[in-house]
């Protein structure tokens, strides 16, 4: 795998790859030291172009027990318009020759304008404005089939705001090619045309989209979003789309993923957030295990693996 | 010294106008076509061989952007200019939103003059709709026409007050201007950057609803029937703007539309991975939108194929797909594009062809020509249908080089264009 631009152009062989390979990853973090000597010698850089502490630390975390030289490349938003200054950081990086590239940003396709314009770098999408955030549909594909045992049958429910949502996009495509049964639901006006092409089975109302799920997969619902009107209020969407006890208790015992951070009240109450079907600290200790498999997967098609490794 | 006149020797005419389609000479004299026939040449006439070319009256592009002045380092008109002879277009007119606006008669005389100073293409200045086109008040029609703007458009920044759209029509009559419209209700567009629909859905991009234009399309033509005035829709790209103007037209009004070779040729699936060039307004649409369109070029519910050429600088095309600028560029791809898809494949004639290109832009903004009698200016095209060629935009003659053509293979090209009776471009620099 040259790159992991998103879950579009990954095949069932290589994302269950990833899958089989992460438990291993899991053990290093019960050694008495956490490390292994996967990437020794190699830089990953971190280049984060729009503020996120959970990914950020997890690849870090998950770079550093590979034991490779993580750099963290957090360019100011200044003047410039956002698209100049990426142009001009991809330029800055890529003489600085890196191997392995995480990006996250704000803008859908970065991972493949920074892929075209470092040749020498492999790119690993850490999520992409609505488009793609890979590495979280591999975790919480990872952390279904550690629950449930299976992925292909599951039938999963995604609840919430679908047309911004890249965990959302990476999820369906996922879950969709290894087999899963995907519904989705959210208000209409976060529900764009023509969904049934990623695979997933778009319903209007969350009781239909609960019945019988095995897993339900709550999404974040920005602030934002009610300042341009897509949404009312807080306390409309919690009375329309929030996951409660009550309706969990419609689905098969489903248990319940959340990407993180949660707004409690708003997608999802306390009581199913800490209840005993919620996974979704354990989607946390997943995500490093996982990221670390991606990176080691990446590690091995580096254009530099046949020297480092000889 | 007067040039010389000169004969077209053999090539095959094609006039949609005179719905002539033979092999003839043609004589040229004094910038006019002077006869139309065989064995024409009088002593002292230069003879040129166009034998197994097409002779087609000179392609007028109604929708360029040439940014000067102001945005020099995207284009000129001198090198907008060269672009539209390269690719078979003897006249083109160019869009207000320069830097400063052409709202002014100083502007619209400015760009005339840096046109004669390149002395290809005639290039005649569309001026714009409202004053600094910010919409609010309609600007100096009367002046802007005699200093030589053939129509007026806010192209770019659509006049979203109804009721200033309204005066701006109404206004119009009195000096026979058509107003151009880029039909797009902002509102709606939001934030999204390629069509709405299940591609944009797949790849993760906010959507411009298709809704976005033809909900301005039939506004504007509510406005048009109140007031009675000429209404050109720019970019036609959706199969409902283009049934609006097929109502239209059958009422009787005063609309007239265009559809860019691109609209006609792509969809939305052109966007790829994140591909700028397939960025542009209005987005790349629905196969069921293209097929649409195609049907409006073949039963003249569009009066012509325009380029929108909207040159950008690389620096700007190459970024990621949302900051990257709406336009890529169209004068040295379009003839091909026409020839190959369009004509080649069958869905219009080759007489069709020459009538979008040529005849139905002039007829819109009031130009003489658009076809070959006796009298008409001698701007030609001159086309060679079976020599094929691959579009490489590093030899284009514009500044801009996005395209989504890039590399494509096409049968039918340019072989030269004269303007005024003279040769301003040849593909074989010999001839």
């Amino acid at each position: 795998m040259r790159h992991l631009l998103g879950i579009r152009g990954l095949t069932p062989e290589e994302a269950l790859g990833i899958l089989d390979e992460a438990p291993r990853y899991q053990d290093v973090a019960d050694q008495p030291v956490p490390r292994v000597p996967v990437l020794v010698g190699r830089t990953v850089t971190h280049l984060f172009m729009e503020p996120s502490t959970r990914t950020q630390a997890s690849f870090q975390l998950a770079a550093k027990r590979l034991s490779a030289e993580p750099l963290s490349f957090v360019p100011k938003s200044s003047s410039l318009t956002k698209g100049e200054t990426f142009l001009d950081t991809a330029r800055t990086l890529a003489s600085m020759a890196p191997d392995i590239v995480v990006v996250r940003s704000a803008e859908s396709g970065a991972p493949h304008v920074l892929a075209r314009e470092i040749p020498t770098a492999q790119v690993i999408n850490a999520g992409d404005g609505i488009s793609e955030h890979p590495t979280q549909a591999l975790l919480d594909a990872f952390t279904i089939r550690k629950h449930l045992g299976r992925i292909a049958g599951v039938r999963v429910t995604i609840i919430g705001d679908l047309l911004h949502s890249r965990v959302f996009r990476s999820n369906a495509r996922l879950l969709t090619m290894l087999g899963a049964e995907v519904r989705c639901c959210g208000p209409p006006t976060l529900v764009p045309p023509g969904l049934d092409r990623l695979g997933v089975r778009s319903l209007l109302h969350l009781g239909e989209a609960l019945e019988g799920a095995e897993a339900v997969m709550v999404l974040r619902i920005q602030h934002e979003r009610m300042h341009a009107s897509f949404i009312p209020t807080e306390r409309e969407y919690y009375r329309e789309f929030g996951l409660t006890g009550e309706r969990l208790a419609r689905t098969d015992n489903a248990i319940v993923l959340h990407p993180g951070p949660l707004n409690r009240g708003v997608e999802i109450s306390s009581e199913v957030a800490d209840g005993p079907r919620s996974v979704i600290l354990d989607q946390v200790r997943n995500g490093v295990a996982v990221r670390m498999a991606v990176l080691a997967e990446i590690a091995r098609s580096s254009p530099r693996s046949h020297r480092t490794d000889g | 010294m007067a040039d010389r006149p000169v004969v077209l020797r053999g090539a095959r005419l094609v006039d949609p106008v005179e719905e002539l389609d033979a092999v003839l000479d043609l004589r040229l004299a004094e910038g006019r076509i002077a006869a139309v026939g065989e064995g024409l040449a009088e002593p002292g006439d230069r003879v040129v061989d166009v034998d197994g070319l097409v002779a087609a009256p000179g392609f007028c592009d109604m929708h360029v952007h040439f940014r000067e002045p102001g945005l020099e380092y995207k284009e000129t008109v001198a090198s907008g200019a060269a672009a539209a002879v390269a690719g078979g277009f003897t006249a083109v007119a160019c869009m207000a939103n320069t830097d400063p606006v052409n709202d002014s008669p100083s502007v619209t005389a400015h760009i005339r003059q840096l046109a004669e100073q390149a002395g290809l293409a005639h290039v005649h200045p569309i001026a714009a709709t409202t004053q600094g086109m910010a919409g609010e008040r309609i600007s100096e029609f009367g002046s802007l026409k005699e200093a030589g703007a053939v129509a007026v458009s806010d192209d770019g920044l659509p006049v979203g007050d109804p009721a200033v759209m309204r005066k701006a029509l109404e206004y119009s009559r009195l000096h026979d201007l058509p107003v151009i419209e880029h039909c797009e209700t902002l509102e709606l567009t939001g934030e999204g950057a390629m069509r709405e629909g299940a591609y944009a859905a797949w790849i993760g991009l906010p959507g411009i609803p298709a809704a976005s234009e033809f909900i301005a399309v039939e506004r504007n033509i509510a406005l048009a029937e109140i007031t009675g005035a000429r209404l050109h829709i720019a970019h036609l790209s959706t199969a409902r703007s283009a049934a609006a103007v097929r109502r239209a037209k059958a009422a009787g009004l005063r609309v007239t539309a265009e559809v860019t070779p691109h609209h006609l040729v792509l969809t939305e699936e052109a966007v790829g991975d994140y591909d700028t060039a397939a960025k542009m307004k209005p987005p790349l649409a629905a196969d069921a939108d293209r097929e649409a369109l195609l049907t409006a070029i073949a039963d003249g519910t569009a009066d012509a194929i325009a380029t929108d050429h909207a040159p950008h600088h690389e620096d700007e095309k190459r970024l990621c797909f949302q900051s990257a600028p709406f336009g890529i560029v169209g004068l040295e791809t379009a003839v091909p594009l026409v020839l190959d898809r369009l004509v080649a494949s069958g869905a219009i004639s080759l007489a069709r062809a020459v009538r979008l290109l040529a005849t139905g832009p002039r007829r819109i903004l009031g130009l003489p020509g658009g076809d070959l009698r006796p009298g008409s200016p001698a701007d030609i095209t001159l086309l060679d249908l079976e020599a094929t060629s691959t579009i490489d935009p590093e030899s284009f003659r514009s500044r801009g080089r996005s395209t989504p053509f890039a590399g494509l293979s096409l049968k039918g090209q340019v072989a030269a264009t004269w303007v005024g009776g003279r040769e301003v471009y040849s593909r074989n620099a010999g001839r």
